[in-house]
């Protein structure tokens, strides 16, 4: 057992790192959370450059590393507050392409995404479903060379920037759940497109007798929602890595501010109330780095209810880290916590938002409840 | 990065699991995992047996008779035996002195007093905390007067676990009033048949024996008997409590413990139906499962740590926050699944083979009263306001 770094990693932390100080400081974020989709091609195309959007690709498809490397990268994205659609693109859409894709989308997709010339967005969450996974309702019918989709995706993360849409669907006929590569521009599919509370985007996707050639079945026609669940589970694991990230950048502003801003004659880092707490908020992130570390190295568990169980653990307690921490960072700022100016309130901004993602602590605490209740059933 | 244990590791697992299978007495790990009352004679006998196997110290290195375990070893060595229901052992001498000796006691004292920790012959108790010496224990009061080649100590020492059962007390005192207070303060080791030591029991809060008050009344102590030297004591009590690192998140414990809640929530019923299918209890369950989870695995890490010959530095008091407050909920919740049952004082269940009345009062009595006691978790090894302090001071730099 052991949870350190190789040389390789080290370098790839330090180089990610030292890129987002320089190029995507807190004031250069501004000017990228201020154009229209928050996001900028100069810096995606820098991150394609650095591989960084090859990280975890198969290497066939001159991908390189696993959980680890996504781990890392996902931690400097959340300290860098990075706007960019890398989760969506990389992580969920390129997990499941594969676990799923045929050679040839393979091939093709692969390499694009690596290239940085593509942007991705998995809509798989509908209305009705709020976490579940297995809640599809949206439906394919096979139709000679196409399939007819029908439904109602929301809040497709990524959703306005993706030039390509995985959109998962309930086959008619076998009453499975399948995934299709659609252009959001096919005739048919509407995108209500908006920004998310921490400055990136979302849609709304509404899908009207929506026509896709058979080709853009992603795989075959088996049951890909064990795929899905597993590109979650990894999207989940990368979230944990974010939020620490963002938990750790949290306490030290905390930390910094407090040491400098004076109130009856004395920094306020100096009251025992306010050392307590960021004690306690240094608790939380310790726990909380513990536990990404706990996600990312069950990605890859044969595993399956230890993986689904920890990975879920593992979420839950990013949730209730991040929401102490988030809630605290902003409390010991004072006014200024809520204020748009410090980048406090888009780091708190972003760990709610994490929570809301994928399963919130509540979520994940029910589903290992369930699982309790199950252990009985067995013993 | 790997998150499994190594084969060594794993084939170590299994050679203790069926040590504890083959040795531990099962009467005896009934009494554990049901909380009734020890007797000395019970954490003597289990002592001895581990001592036959070269295990009675688990975290010695094998220089002083110990098996040399790393860090990691330790750990699944206490958490197999706290799965098994084995005696939890005795950390004043083995875990608390033994350090302090094996650093800075002298090769005399080094060579008479470890091999009898080893044994078991010698039982240890710690004479620190005062009535007027608690977090602040530099304070302390207890006075050692030079006369010839004896100290002659007078004073007195309080919340002294197990005491009444010692054969020996490591003591700080104070043989200086110059300077600050940390710097007059030496460390003892005082048998505790002298003549002048008074030990009277403090009742609890569960109404059980535990802890003591000590009273020192002109008690010789011989010069040899002092550790190190004269005015450092400090420097030595504050090794003591550094040294305690992994150990003191109770991990073991609070995982059987959790495991336990889980088969009480099924065999406690509420409105005819096992509690366990509450989900608003169960959800409480799977809150501390999560929150376990995060400890294990940050105890892990400081494993890690050790294992690559580095000092993890004060993340014990991490370690000591989470861990205590973890215990505490665990008795919490194995209190509440009981009910109103809860409300029923019944000491003599705690007893080891009672049968009587109120029915099934052999399985619930000492549940609440756990509740009760574990409170101490937070208070005691340096309240976690202590902790809180230790992190903003040496990890946050406040």
């Amino acid at each position: 057992m052991q949870f350190e770094l190789d040389a390789d990693q080290r370098a790839l932390q330090e180089s990610l790192r030292r890129f987002l100080t320089r190029e995507y400081d807190f004031e250069l974020r501004r000017g990228f959370l201020a154009s229209p989709h928050g996001t900028s091609p100069a810096i995606w195309r820098s991150l394609a450059e650095q591989g960084a959007l090859a990280i975890g690709l198969p290497e066939e498809h001159g991908g390189f590393g696993g959980p680890v490397e996504t781990m890392l990268m996902m931690e400097e994205i959340g300290r860098a507050l990075v706007l960019e659609p890398y989760l969506s693109t990389v992580v969920l859409c390129g997990s499941l392409l594969a676990s799923r894709g045929r050679a040839d989308q393979q091939a093709d997709w692969f390499a694009r995404i690596a290239a940085g010339s593509c942007k991705l967005a998995l809509a798989h969450s509908e209305p009705d479903a709020r976490y579940a996974l297995d809640f599809v309702a949206t439906t394919a019918g096979a139709d000679g060379d196409s399939y007819t989709l029908n439904g109602v995706k929301s809040t497709v993360l990524d959703g306005a920037v993706a030039d390509q849409l995985f959109v998962t669907a309930r086959l008619q006929l076998q009453d499975t759940v399948a995934v299709f590569l659609a252009d959001p521009r096919t005739p048919g599919l509407e995108r209500v497109m908006y920004r998310t509370q921490d400055g990136r985007t979302a849609a709304d996707v509404t899908l009207r007798n929506v026509k896709l050639p058979r080709a853009s079945l992603l795989g075959d026609e088996s049951d890909a929602l064990p795929a899905i669940e597993r590109s979650i589970e990894r999207g989940i694991a990368a979230l944990c890595a974010e939020a620490v990230g963002v938990i750790e950048a949290l306490n030290h502003a905390t930390l910094e501010y407090t040491k400098s801003r004076k109130q009856f004659g004395q920094p306020i880092a100096r009251f025992q109330a306010l050392q307590h707490r960021m004690a306690d908020m240094f608790v939380f992130a310790t726990q909380a780095r513990s536990m990404a570390l706990l996600a990312t190295g069950r990605c890859s568990s044969g595993d399956a209810a230890q993986r689904r169980h920890d990975i879920g653990a593992a979420k839950a307690f990013i949730g209730k880290a991040g929401r102490f921490v988030g809630q605290q960072a902003v409390q010991l700022h004072g006014g200024m916590g809520i204020a748009d100016e410090l980048s406090v309130s888009h780091y708190f901004k972003r760990l709610t938002m994490i929570n809301a993602t994928f399963g919130d602590a509540d979520h994940h605490v029910a589903a290992i409840s369930e699982g309790i209740l199950a252990e009985g059933d067995v013993s | 990065m790997d998150l499994e244990y190594s084969a060594a590791e794993a084939r170590f697992r299994v050679e203790v699991r069926d040590f504890l299978r083959t040795h531990l007495p099962a009467a005896l790990a009934a009494k554990v995992l049901g909380h009734k009352r020890l007797t000395r004679e019970d954490f003597l006998s289990w002592h001895r047996t581990l001592h036959t196997r070269g295990w009675s110290a688990p975290s010695w290195p094998a220089q002083f008779g110990g098996p040399g375990w790393s860090a990691t070893e330790q750990h699944i060595f206490d958490e197999e035996c706290s799965a098994a229901g084995a005696p939890a052992v005795i950390a004043f001498g083995v875990r608390m002195v033994a350090p302090v000796l094996m650093a800075y006691g002298s090769p005399a004292q080094q060579g008479f007093f470890l091999p009898r920790i080893l044994s078991g012959e010698h039982w240890w108790c710690q004479g620190y905390t005062e009535p007027g010496s608690g977090s602040d224990l530099a304070s302390l009061k207890t006075q050692a007067v030079r006369q010839g080649d004896t100290y002659v100590v007078n004073g007195q020492k309080t919340w002294n676990t197990l005491g009444h059962l010692a054969d020996w007390m490591f003591c700080l005192v104070r043989t200086s009033t110059e300077g600050r207070s940390q710097e007059g303060i030496s460390f003892l080791l005082i048998d505790m048949k002298t003549p002048g030591i008074t030990v009277r029991p403090i009742g609890l809060i569960d109404g059980e024996h535990e802890v003591n008050e000590v009273w020192l009344d002109n008690v010789k102590v011989p010069l040899a008997n002092r550790v190190g030297e004269e005015n450092k004591g400090w420097t030595y009590a504050k090794y003591l409590l550094t040294h305690e690192r992994v150990n003191i998140a109770r991990l073991g414990e609070s995982k059987r413990e959790l495991e336990a809640l889980k088969a009480l929530a099924r065999r406690c019923r509420s409105d005819g139906h096992p509690l366990i299918e509450d989900a608003r209890f169960r959800d409480r369950i799977a809150h501390l499962e999560v929150d376990l989870l995060a400890l294990e695995y940050t105890v892990l890490r400081v494993l890690s740590e050790e294992a690559a010959g580095r000092d993890p530095g004060p993340i014990s008091s991490v370690l000591k926050i989470r861990g205590s407050e973890i215990q505490q909920e665990l008795t919490e919740l194995q209190m509440q699944a009981l009910g109103p049952r809860a409300l029923a004082f019944v000491p003599e269940a705690l007893d080891a083979g009672w049968q009587g009345k109120p029915d099934g009062a052999e399985w619930w009595a000492a549940i609440c009263g756990r509740y009760f006691n574990m409170r101490k978790t937070s208070i005691y090894s340096g309240s976690n306001e202590i902790q809180r302090n230790i992190i903003s001071h040496r990890i946050l730099g406040l």
